[in-house]
């Protein structure tokens, strides 16, 4: 009864809507396809969907097991009504209909895939009390929050070391959570393996950036600026490489499901407290590594001062090589995890990449754990201000905390007060 | 061969005109003060998005409108520009970029569709004025090898008339006590600070100042077309990076030229892929166009490490040390 209550609260009904052709060229049809699933992310099957032009049924079909409609043609472009009817859908929220109002737009430009997303405001059914959205939200934002401190921690060992913001971060994140993809969904490893191979091969994917770009740059002796212009550059590359890879969707992680787990009012999929465990024991090992092993020891010493450090008998080249290796392992890992709690798609590591920025900004510049307090706060922030706005928004909280703390506190809440300007 | 004239074309269009502007307003940031602002993006949108709402939602007139959008531009300099510049450079990097990007998840998302259209953007219904006083003869006129309808070719006069008004006046403020103030700061903070100068007022003059000349830029981003908030990503600031850079930052001229050259490689290599595309080289033009992207990143990277003064810029002026 807990679950079917929970499940309401979140009645979202998620549309991925695919009008067909992508770029119509003459004579090809036009019409709506596309995906319905509810607000756990689970196909909804035997739903009847309904194009409607005006006042007119222009076509129907059923959704199958998958959640999927066939091609529904229309005459052309101009805004249809897409109405939903779950009468005789499996879920808890039979009974209900739904409807959608969307434009199909004659672009050369973009890929036609649209999101739409049919709240319950519109609808009848039962919304669960506030506090128990507010303890879903919380939980997720934790998940959320967990992730993005494992990429940030990365972000802020080599900020440490490298001395500059990396602003292709992000792009390893993707990297993680393509690998993830691939291995996951089109070789059909079990997500583990697919998650622990993703992880190899982003530390491969570190090593390589500082080989081939940062440590000839160091070498170089180039100045922040140019360093941090470099890293744009670099972003961008990679992530429209991957854009012509992979392409706009966001596509699920994997087939492999692992059902729900309730606890209280909260009921999330087994994989996202797979995610957090994972989350929790690797922010451990690297806190230990930081604090007690030799390497770790050293990384500080560079991060505190890189030339007393090297005067110590501390190999920095390694050392920073080290890090950059490390610091891809960890957001690959968070791309996988992040595949799995969202989905996957070639721009998800640069947004991310902004949360990261706020959560390591909150908890003050090179402080490891502060970047994990910090990442903790912007990801509830982000997940529970969904309760209020709508969720193609929900990334401006992050974005919000970090412009109020740079006004209110710069240094963060763990950074020491010293001059940073 | 028609290729090459197509490319060449974007020499003198709209979009041309306006990045180039859009490229200015970076410059005073970048070039001339040594700030580090990775939103320019999001300038233009406030630019664009004003100037439409005002027109379209609350009926002003042309002049009032973009007095109104150059208002709103300004306090979204001050907003950026009060609690970072202060701070290291990363921090402004940091928190532009961050604005931009809240600035676009408004603007496409449903809480504002009302005003903002959503995803869908904005129809082009707010350059009427500057339709109606097209003096060139109605229908297609030729200039040269191209032709252009007789709108395009009047937004493109109006644009390139403005670009030239604003470099002028780049030129004389660069070039003034108040210019050397600001290259000193990028030379070095503290020894200005020393020479008693207001470092902090300075650099929040010059990010207003480029802030307001990037929301110039997308009011005429958007005259020729609809406004489409896709548009105004982070790949809008960093197209801009690298036209900066390659025509030479620091430079009055280099912005402009480097949008040129840009928008004939981009138009050149965008042809490209439409023979590609014939040829079943990719499956469609979109995707194929991601590839220039590519490119461009890489150019960027290649540019600010081996040639960071681009064509028209002076090397030793342009080591970028800024903190």
């Amino acid at each position: 009864m807990i679950a079917r209550k929970a499940l309401a609260l979140l009645a979202l009904l998620t549309v991925i809507l695919l009008p067909s052709p992508a770029s119509a060229a003459p004579g090809d049809e036009w019409g709506f396809r596309g995906l319905l699933r509810d607000g756990e992310r689970q196909p909804v099957s035997g739903a009847v969907v309904e194009i409607r032009d005006g006042g007119t049924t222009v076509g129907t079909d059923t959704t199958d097991e998958k959640g999927r409609w066939e091609i529904i043609p229309v005459d052309g472009p101009g805004t249809y009504t897409i109405a939903i009817d779950t009468t005789t859908a499996t879920g808890h929220f039979a009974g209900d209909s739904y409807q959608v109002e969307k434009e199909l737009v004659e672009s050369p430009t973009t890929l036609p895939v649209l999101n739409v997303v049919v709240s319950t405001t519109e609808s009848s059914a039962p919304v669960a009390s506030f506090g128990d959205r507010l303890a879903q939200r919380a939980v997720s934002g934790l998940n959320l929050g967990l992730l993005i401190a494992i990429a940030a921690i990365g972000l802020s060992l080599v900020f440490g070391t490298s001395r500059f913001t990396n602003f292709a971060h992000g792009e390893s994140v993707t990297f993680g959570g393509l690998m993830g993809f691939v291995l996951a969904h089109l070789a059909g490893l079990p997500l583990l393996a697919a998650a622990a191979i993703a992880t190899v091969l982003g530390a491969a994917f570190g090593w390589s950036q500082d080989v081939v770009f940062w440590r000839p740059l160091r070498r170089r002796g180039v100045s922040l600026i140019t360093l941090m212009i470099a890293s744009i550059g670099i972003s961008m590359a990679i992530r429209s490489l991957m854009q012509f890879l992979f392409g706009n969707a966001a596509r699920g992680m994997t087939t492999e499901t692992w059902g729900t787990i309730t606890l209280g009012p909260v009921v999330l999929p087994a994989t996202s407290y797979a995610g957090m465990a994972i989350s929790v024991v690797v922010l451990v090992a690297v806190g230990l590594w930081l604090t007690r092993s030799r390497i770790g020891k050293a990384t500080r010493a560079i991060s505190n001062n890189t030339a007393l450090a090297a005067t110590s008998g501390v190999d920095v080249d390694r050392i920073t090589r080290i890090v950059w290796t490390l610091a891809g392992a960890l957001a690959a890992l968070s791309g996988v995890l992040l595949g799995v709690f969202n989905q996957v798609s070639f721009d998800m590591g640069f947004n991310l990449l902004l949360l990261m920025f706020a959560g390591v900004i909150l908890g003050g510049l090179g402080t490891a754990f502060g970047t994990l307090a910090g990442s903790i706060v912007v990801g509830v922030c982000t997940e529970v201000l969904v309760l209020w706005v709508p969720a193609d928004m929900k990334y401006v909280g992050g974005l919000a905390v970090l412009v109020i703390v740079l006004l209110v506190r710069p240094q963060g809440i763990f950074g020491r007060r010293e001059r940073i300007g | 061969m028609d290729i090459l004239w197509n490319s060449l074309r974007e020499i003198i269009t709209p979009t041309t005109a306006a990045y180039a502007l859009a490229a200015i307003g970076l410059n005073v940031h970048f070039g001339f003060t040594g700030l580090l602002n990775f939103g320019q993006a999001g300038f233009v949108a406030v630019g664009a998005y004003g100037f439409a709402i005002a027109v379209m939602t609350f009926g002003l007139s042309t002049p009032l409108a973009i007095a109104v959008t150059m208002l709103l531009a300004a306090g979204y300099a001050l907003l950026l520009g009060v609690p970072t510049l202060r701070l290291r450079a990363d921090y402004l990097a940091i928190v532009t970029i961050a604005a931009a990007e809240i600035i676009r998840f408004g603007l496409n998302s449903s809480a504002f569709a009302q005003w903002t259209g959503g995803a869908n953007g904005l129809y082009n219904e707010y350059s009427d004025w500057l339709k109606s006083s097209n003096p060139y003869p109605s229908g297609t006129l030729t200039l040269g090898p191209w032709t252009f309808t007789s709108n395009d070719l009047w937004i493109a006069t109006v644009d390139w008339i403005v670009v030239a008004a604003v470099a002028g006046g780049i030129y004389l403020l660069v070039n003034s006590p108040w210019g050397r103030v600001l290259k000193g700061i990028r030379e070095d903070e503290h020894a200005m600070l020393s020479l008693g100068k207001n470092v902090n007022l300075y650099k929040l003059q010059a990010l207003v100042i480029g802030g307001l000349i990037g929301a110039l830029a997308g009011i005429l981003y958007v005259q020729p077309t609809s406004v489409q908030p896709f548009d105004f990503g982070t790949r809008m600031t960093f197209n801009m990076y690298t036209m900066l850079i390659l025509g030479g930052a620091a430079t009055v001229f280099g912005p402009v030229l480097g949008s040129m050259i840009f928008w004939v490689v981009m138009r050149f290599t965008d042809e490209l892929v439409g023979l590609g595309v014939q040829a079943g080289l990719f499956d469609n033009v979109t995707q194929g166009s991601q590839l220039r992207f590519v490119l461009v990143g890489v150019a960027l990277v290649l540019l600010v490490v081996f040639r960071p003064q681009g064509i028209l810029g002076n090397r030793t002026e342009l080591t970028f040390d800024a903190r």
